[in-house]
């Protein structure tokens, strides 16, 4: 049970009367990178939210190393877990947006250590220490006293990834991280991710970059309408999609 | 194409030659120097009717000017304005964060109170603290129905000065509540959903990450609010606060000197008044950061440049690049 990092099963989800999940089935081991690739408005970004508690499921398991997210059970009774531990559990799980995020009024140093400081209290000098040293790990050693505006989009994902590893933590969520980027500045990033990848991170990577999944990825999910269509190996399914749903949306990306 | 692009390059291009800066002819503005020369002449005829009038007595004006009396209204009228602002910014954020609260209960509290002191005049906000004594002789903390506790006279809690205080800090803090809460809806939902994913709490989120960047949105109406709060603290003549105006009152029951009177204090607000828009205007540029490419000049450097600049335009337009215009 304990040994899937995150586990789902029949993960239903609406906003109103719109089921944007119906029925999510999978599992992440650690050290896998997961890509959930779909057409827009299939869901995947809706649950990667759900992940990290962003959004609450309706119905269905979700459980990230062993814990069900957003919710203790004693018996067969659930309890929702009161904010501290769900600000907790989100400490460990890092989230990176399309948007990046950087907090603008912030340096590129300073965006870093704000959650470490507050949220786990680190001193200083030890956060910056960290700090520093995953900024010169995304290349941006020279850009630590630089305001996100300042930046590039990709240096600003850089810094977005370099943010959330600040915090250590266990599984890594990718929401479409190059999809708001202009295209001589993807590499970058996706570099970056697979530097990621290769020191063994757990991550989920919600992604319309094909080249990527089929390189890093261990296994690849494509999502339609709120369910799985098709799962397997990323070269396996990129190759030789099974499903008709899959081929057409394959055909028109490719 | 190739006498275009030979043409247009701003840039060194292959050929390593640059086009001469472009020198031409600016546009005639022919009505522009006839309008203000219109403008000047009227101005000059108001001003010159008003300072010639015959009962006018410019030496009463010259001789109140910085009269004890007055010096001391108008430190009293910068104190009031300070205090109520204080309180008024100070309670205004818990009030809009309170208001954007998902408990139910601290919510409604917040919109009560915005909706009973912003629906209620100031002026008789004030009165009612200064004349609060009438109905509740004794104001303090016990146990309802008894004698248990401590209690003090109102009017010993509550002088003029405290009731001109209460009535301009807490009927403003309902306005500021507003101004907050529009500057926290501006802000990038992104910003919070990023800082949540890091593991902020909420009032974390709202302390470190959200209202510092509401304040860029919140700033100039507050500035707004503080020159308005100089004028406002007038009001506090009805519960007989020596501050500017009202000593001007007594003096002109005393001497008939009115509108000599009138145009001392009107002097001393707009002197004050400037004074909080420059420091409103540092204060803004203090907060733009990361916001700006360019810093924006201050408003003395702005002057200066528009009289003695080298023909760079006065305000460089400022190039605002936000992560969520990149698509």
């Amino acid at each position: 049970m304990a040994a899937h990092m995150v586990q789902a099963e029949a993960v239903h989800k609406s906003f109103g009367r719109l089921e944007v999940l119906r029925g999510i089935d999978l599992s992440v081991d650690p050290g896998e990178v997961m890509c959930v690739i779909g057409p827009s408005g299939s869901g995947k970004s809706t649950f990667l939210r759900c992940i990290n508690h962003l959004e609450k499921i309706d119905a269905g398991r979700l459980s990230v190393d062993g814990e069900l997210v957003g919710y203790r059970q004693k018996g067969d009774r659930l309890f929702e877990l009161p904010d501290r531990e769900v600000c907790h559990k989100r400490s460990e799980i890092g989230m990176v947006f399309q948007r990046f995020n950087l907090f603008p009024h912030m340096t590129a140093l300073e965006n870093l250590i704000e959650a470490p400081m507050r949220v786990k209290k680190q001193n200083r000098a030890t956060a910056e220490a960290a700090a520093r040293a995953l900024l010169e790990r995304v290349g941006l050693a020279d850009k630590m006293s630089v305001y996100p505006n300042q930046l590039s989009g990709g240096q600003q994902q850089r810094v977005a990834i370099a943010r959330a590893l600040a915090m250590q933590p266990k599984l890594m969520l990718f929401d479409e991280p190059t999809s708001a980027l202009d295209p001589e500045l993807v590499g970058e990033v996706l570099d970056v991710m697979r530097g990621l990848a290769e020191d063994g991170m757990t991550m989920v990577v919600v992604t319309h970059e094909m080249g990527f999944a089929r390189e890093v990825g261990d296994s690849l999910v494509f999502m339609d309408r709120g369910v799985i269509v098709e799962s397997g190996h990323p070269k396996e399914v990129l190759a030789n999609p099974r499903q008709d749903r899959t081929k057409a949306f394959l055909a028109s990306v490719l | 194409m190739t006498e275009i692009a030979s043409g247009a390059p701003a840039q060194d291009s292959g050929t390593g030659r640059r086009p001469e800066a472009i020198k031409a002819i600016p546009v005639r503005h022919p009505w522009r120097w006839a309008s203000a020369v219109l403008v000047l002449a009227f101005a000059a005829d108001v001003v010159y009717t008003i300072a010639s009038a015959p009962h006018l007595k410019w030496s009463v004006v010259g001789d109140y000017m910085f009269q004890r009396l007055i010096r001391e209204g108008a430190l009293l009228t910068i104190e009031l304005t300070v205090i109520a602002m204080a309180i008024g910014i100070a309670l205004g954020i818990m009030l809009a964060v309170m208001r954007l609260s998902p408990n139910p209960v601290v919510s409604w509290v917040s919109w009560f109170y915005i909706w009973f002191f912003r629906g209620t005049p100031v002026l008789v906000q004030i009165f009612f603290w200064f004349n609060l004594a009438i109905i509740l002789p004794q104001l303090g903390i016990g146990i309802p129905g008894t004698k248990i506790g401590w209690f003090e006279s109102t009017n010993t809690l509550i002088p003029p000065v405290m009731a001109a205080i209460l009535g301009l800090g807490l009927n403003e803090a309902a306005y500021m509540a507003e101004i907050v809460r529009a500057g926290i809806i501006s802000v990038d939902l992104g910003q919070s959903e990023a800082a949540q994913a890091l593991g902020m709490n909420r009032l974390l989120v709202m302390r470190r990450i959200v209202l510092p960047q509401a304040m860029r949105v919140i700033l100039p109406p507050t500035g707004n609010e503080t020159i308005s709060m100089l004028k406002t603290t007038s009001l506090a003549f009805v519960a007989s606060v020596p501050e500017l105006y009202t000593r001007a009152s007594q003096i002109s029951n005393a001497t008939f000197y009115v509108i000599e009177l009138l145009i001392v204090i009107s002097i001393w607000y707009l002197a004050m008044t400037s004074v909080a828009s420059v420091g409103q205007a540092y204060l803004e540029r203090r907060f733009g950061r990361g916001v700006h490419t360019v810093t924006p000049r201050g408003p003395w450097e702005r002057l200066t440049g528009s009289f003695f600049g080298s023909g760079v335009p006065p305000q460089l337009p400022l190039t605002q690049r936000s992560p969520d215009k990149v698509i």
